[in-house]
């Protein structure tokens, strides 16, 4: 197993290039489970630690400015820095693995892993983010939507890294939740996250777990954006919640596993669902 | 593939030379015979491995040693001071919150660096208030040192010295 070192970004472009075999390593907290459970060795890592720019955030330039989160910032900073304008984000970074993991594991990391269960993908997915990917070739924003491929497996070429992903800060309340057997270090069975938009009147969604990638739920997003009483004071009308509840799980295509079986993933999403629209909409009285 | 780093340990310099693959873990016990961080799992699940990495609590079997040069490395060996246990390590010993002692190592150090995060204000996924200081109650405690498991079940009384030691 090589180990290679680059000192700056472009350095770490320029290794990618001549080495698209190799794995690009920041907290380590997935590469390292499979290294040493010997899932499958990669034949080279690519270590991005020393590359600080890759921690910082900044804001996007434009009239709809967006946060810009380097690939090398970990959920304990995203919660403590960023979760006020990425409340959902936040959210389910409090949920990710455990203390421990959350001081070295990055919300990039889980984009590169693009493993169906990561938790950073259904908040992602809700608020619309771009995945800034980058190579000796040149830099591309692939829309969060377009770029989980597979299980496992995103839309990244071999020689391109991810270097920031850029997420719009939140236009409403926003909402996580997850099922696991364990609180900590939990792999979720399945998981959902909403996003409103009270400006644009728009619900922006997230499904994890319960199919071979992240996806959303569009039929789930239209429904609400119509029939929601966007002016309305007091709580959801729950026949609304429900049904929003029954789309967000016909849109999952779930399998039976070691963690749960599909029946449950979707009866469980239909609840999730339910309740995270009702928790979301709630926020938005106080 | 080998690598030339220097590691400070719990106050003390160590040059090292070590394989590419050796994880931070391995690095500490079977480099430097420093042996206070346990390897539970090796994937971590447990938290027996956890260390302070320039402060902060991370399990040092997900860690490659050769991405630490540099680094400050705190064992809970290294937590105490001219001879005197560090005030939760008193406080593991007066309540009695261990059985076999195997987690107690990382159950230590990821208290102390609990301890520091609750000070910065940093809030858990049990934390109703997250933009105020946090209050350290049994739920947060527990929620808090969620990534650390103790087979032998000491986990009221690792409780209870927490509570100790936040209270005071």
């Amino acid at each position: 197993m090589d180990f290679l070192r680059p000192a700056t970004w472009e350095d770490a472009l320029a290794m990618k290039a001549a080495r698209p075999d190799a794995t690009p390593i920041q907290g380590g907290t997935d590469v390292m489970v499979e290294i040493n459970l010997d899932k499958g060795r990669p034949t080279a890592l690519l270590d991005l630690n020393p590359v600080a720019e890759l921690s910082r955030w900044s804001w996007t330039a434009g009239p709809a400015p967006m946060l810009r989160v380097g690939a090398g910032v970990t959920y304990t900073r995203l919660i403590a820095e960023l979760g006020g304008w990425l409340p959902g984000l936040a959210q389910a970074s409090r949920t990710v693995g455990s203390p421990q993991i959350r001081n070295r594991g990055t919300l990039v990391g889980n984009l590169g892993a693009a493993s169906p269960a990561g938790d950073g993908h259904p908040p992602l997915l809700a608020s619309g983010a771009l995945v800034e990917a980058e190579s000796v070739r040149g830099t591309r924003l692939i829309p969060i939507g377009e770029f989980y491929m597979g299980v496992k497996r995103n839309a990244l070429e071999g020689d391109e890294l991810i270097r920031a992903v850029h997420v719009p800060p939140a236009a409403g309340p926003q909402c996580f939740a997850k099922v696991g057997t364990r609180n900590a270090m939990v792999i979720a069975v399945c998981s959902f996250a909403v996003a409103l938009d009270l400006r644009a009147r728009r619900a922006g969604t997230g499904i994890g777990s319960a199919a071979p990638t992240p996806r959303r739920a569009h039929a789930a997003e239209e429904f609400l954006a119509g029939e929601l009483d966007w002016d309305g004071a007091g709580p959801v009308d729950p026949a609304l919640a429900r049904r929003f509840g029954e789309l967000v799980a016909e849109a999952a295509a779930p399998i039976d596993d070691v963690r749960g079986r599909a029946d449950y993933r979707r009866h469980a999403l239909a609840v999730m669902a339910r309740r995270a629209l009702g928790w979301a909409w709630a926020e938005r009285e106080v | 593939m080998d690598a030339r780093i220097t590691l400070r340990v719990d106050g003390r310099v160590r040059p090292l030379a070590l394989d590419t693959r050796t994880t931070l873990l391995d690095a500490l016990r079977d480099h430097l015979s420093v042996t206070s961080p346990k390897k539970g799992c090796d994937h971590g699940q447990c938290g027996a491995c956890t260390v302070l990495l320039d402060g902060r609590r991370v399990v040092s079997c997900l860690i490659l040693a050769v991405t630490c040069d540099g680094a400050e490395v705190t064992t809970a060996q290294g937590l105490a001071q001219e001879g005197e246990p560090h005030p939760v390590q008193r406080a593991f010993l007066e309540k009695d919150a261990f059985q076999c002692g195997f987690c107690t190592p990382g159950q230590v150090c990821s208290a102390v660096g609990m301890l520091e995060e609750v000070k910065a204000g940093h809030p858990s996924e049990v934390t109703d208030d997250l933009t105020g200081p946090v209050t350290l109650d049994d739920e947060e405690i527990r929620e808090r040192l969620s990534g650390n498991l103790c087979r032998c079940g000491a986990y009221v009384n690792i409780v209870a010295a927490l509570r100790e030691e936040a209270e005071s």
